[in-house]
């Protein structure tokens, strides 16, 4: 079986004018990603994992090396070398990428903005609007505040509606860039759950995060970003031991 | 063809010059100081402009003022003449003539049936001593059609898209607010149902609530018919909210093409970073 995504050694550095300076983001990247599969990437702030992310969403201008996914429309192609417009596509279709800031257009309710997100699909209002409600009601948005505009949100309301108007569009492929920064336990658990369900659905996911008890027990691969290169981390039971009882211990709390 | 990769508007190597040019800048342009050549003092506002316009997207286009932008637009709605260049538009003979070269009445049938612009002073679009309604009737009757109650249904159906209230489509635009003009002139400019739209700096000077409606309703009428639009802008905001790909122009060069969240995260070239590090 075919990985649904490939990196081959990409690096990318940019050049910043106004300072004449160069930084080196990351340094001959490999990855796979099989489908279905939740990989987890850690690091420092600063060390690159970010920029893997954006450089598969294309966010960020290639370089060098290659990525190979496997899309439902185009086929194995080399995300690196496929026009914009076949980009857009994969972005409207196949691929969803959540930051930790939700992107608000102004003058948008909750609703609108889950509901826009099926609409650019292509499928009817009536369509839109069920599955907007399903989905807000899931990720146990508060009723009231579906007619309102996101920008009074908290920040765990902002991040769960930027999940869902994610998710709703059922990516085969999904990006998660530190989803759980700045949020408390509580809503912490509401995203793992989330994430749960999303990979029980089949859902393949590459993400980042920062604590590693978050992401133990959910990813079937961790690797570990080291001055610019990755490295594949096999968790020792130990530290899983730890991890689970550190876990424990916050949730007693 | 599949419908992500169907081109609308195909635009190549436009130049638009004032001036004769001379023997140094009629075969190489790269040697101009600013945008004028420093022999003759032939100024070149737009400089060997090509892109692609594909079905359903909104091209951005940023810049500093002067950096030809307007013009690229104007020409391409045939307000100005070109001095040289290729553009062709599917709808039209599938895309095998070069509009540039037709006839001008061939340019006015196009101009009337295919092509729609909001400019960013309503005078220049609308008719300010006739009523809202008739401003709209004017264009519906100019791409044929004849019958009054289809046009006076028409047109009100075009004013409720862009909410403007029933008992003020009788009164000249030039008492309505800005807001509302602009609105009007959206309204006009899709009464032919134009394959391509054309937004030249439309919510330049308008305050941030109404500038919110204008692009709200700019984005609705993008989702539901599916219009290819060209959006001119210095406003960075605008253009992160609405494009999906955007062209930076220079010195009436293009000097950077992508798709608009590329630009805004990994701008390359330097008027490019300084412009986007002057984004609030």
């Amino acid at each position: 079986m075919k990985p649904l995504l490939k990196i081959e050694n990409i690096s990318k550095s940019f050049t910043l004018h106004n300072i004449n300076r160069y930084i080196k983001a990351c340094n001959e990247v490999s990855l796979v990603l099989n489908k279905g599969e939740f990989v987890g990437i850690t690091g420092k702030s600063g060390s690159g994992k970010s920029t893997i992310l954006k450089s598969i969403y294309r966010s960020y201008l290639p370089e060098k090396g290659d990525i190979y996914y496997d899309s439902e429309k185009f086929g194995y192609i080399n995300l690196y070398k496929a026009t914009e417009r076949q980009i857009i596509y994969l972005r409207k279709y196949e691929i969803g990428y959540v930051s930790q800031f939700l992107k608000i257009m102004p003058r948008t309710t909750a609703r609108e903005v889950v509901e826009n997100a099926v609409l650019e699909m292509g499928y009817d209002e009536i369509y839109a609007k069920v599955e907007a409600e399903a989905i807000l009601a899931h990720f146990q948005l508060d009723k009231e505040l579906w007619d309102s505009y996101p920008i009074i949100f908290s920040g765990g309301e902002k991040l769960r509606l930027n999940v869902a108007a994610a998710m709703i569009k059922k990516p085969r492929l999904l990006l998660l860039d530190e989803p759980t920064a700045s949020l408390d336990i509580a809503s912490k658990e509401k995203v793992r759950s989330l994430i749960e369900k999303l990979k029980r659905d089949g859902t393949t996911m590459l993400g980042i995060f920062h604590d590693i008890e978050f992401m133990h027990g959910l990813c079937d691969k961790q690797y570990n970003m080291e001055e610019r290169r990755l490295r594949e981390k096999k968790l020792v039971p130990t530290e899983m031991k730890e991890a689970s009882q550190l876990s424990d211990l916050r949730k007693t709390i | 063809m599949q419908d992500f990769e169907k081109k609308v508007l195909s635009v190549k190597n436009i130049t638009r010059q004032f001036g004769e040019g001379c023997e140094y800048c009629n075969e190489d342009k790269s040697n101009l100081n600013r945008n004028y050549c420093s022999h003759c003092y032939t100024i070149y506002a737009c400089r060997d402009v090509s892109f692609d316009l594909y079905e359903g997207e909104i091209l951005g286009i940023v810049g500093e003022s002067g950096s030809g932008k307007s013009t690229l637009v104007r020409s391409l709605y045939f307000e100005q003449e070109v001095a040289k260049g290729e553009v062709y538009l599917f709808s039209h003979k599938e895309g095998k003539e070069n509009i540039f070269n037709t006839t001008s009445q061939q340019k006015r049938y196009l101009r009337d049936y295919s092509l729609g612009m909001v400019y960013q002073n309503p005078y220049l679009g609308l008719q300010m001593k006739f009523s809202a309604i008739s401003n709209i009737a004017q264009k519906l009757i100019a791409a044929g059609s004849r019958n009054v109650g289809q046009i006076s249904s028409c047109a009100n159906e075009l004013l409720d898209v862009v909410k403007i209230e029933e008992f003020r489509r009788k009164d000249a635009p030039s008492t309505f607010s800005g807001g509302m003009q602009q609105r009007v002139q959206i309204a006009k400019a899709l009464s032919n149902n134009p394959p391509v739209l054309f937004l030249d700096e439309v919510t330049t000077g308008l305050d941030l609530s109404v500038q919110a409606n204008v692009l709200d309703l700019i984005r609705k009428i993008q989702r539901d018919l599916n219009i290819s639009m060209i959006i001119v802008s210095h406003d960075l905001g605008v253009i992160k909210m609405l494009a999906n790909r955007t062209l930076v122009m220079l010195e009436g060069c293009v000097i950077e093409s992508g798709l608009t969240d590329q630009i805004l995260e990994d701008p390359q070239q330097p008027y490019t970073q300084q412009l986007v590090h002057s984004l609030l």
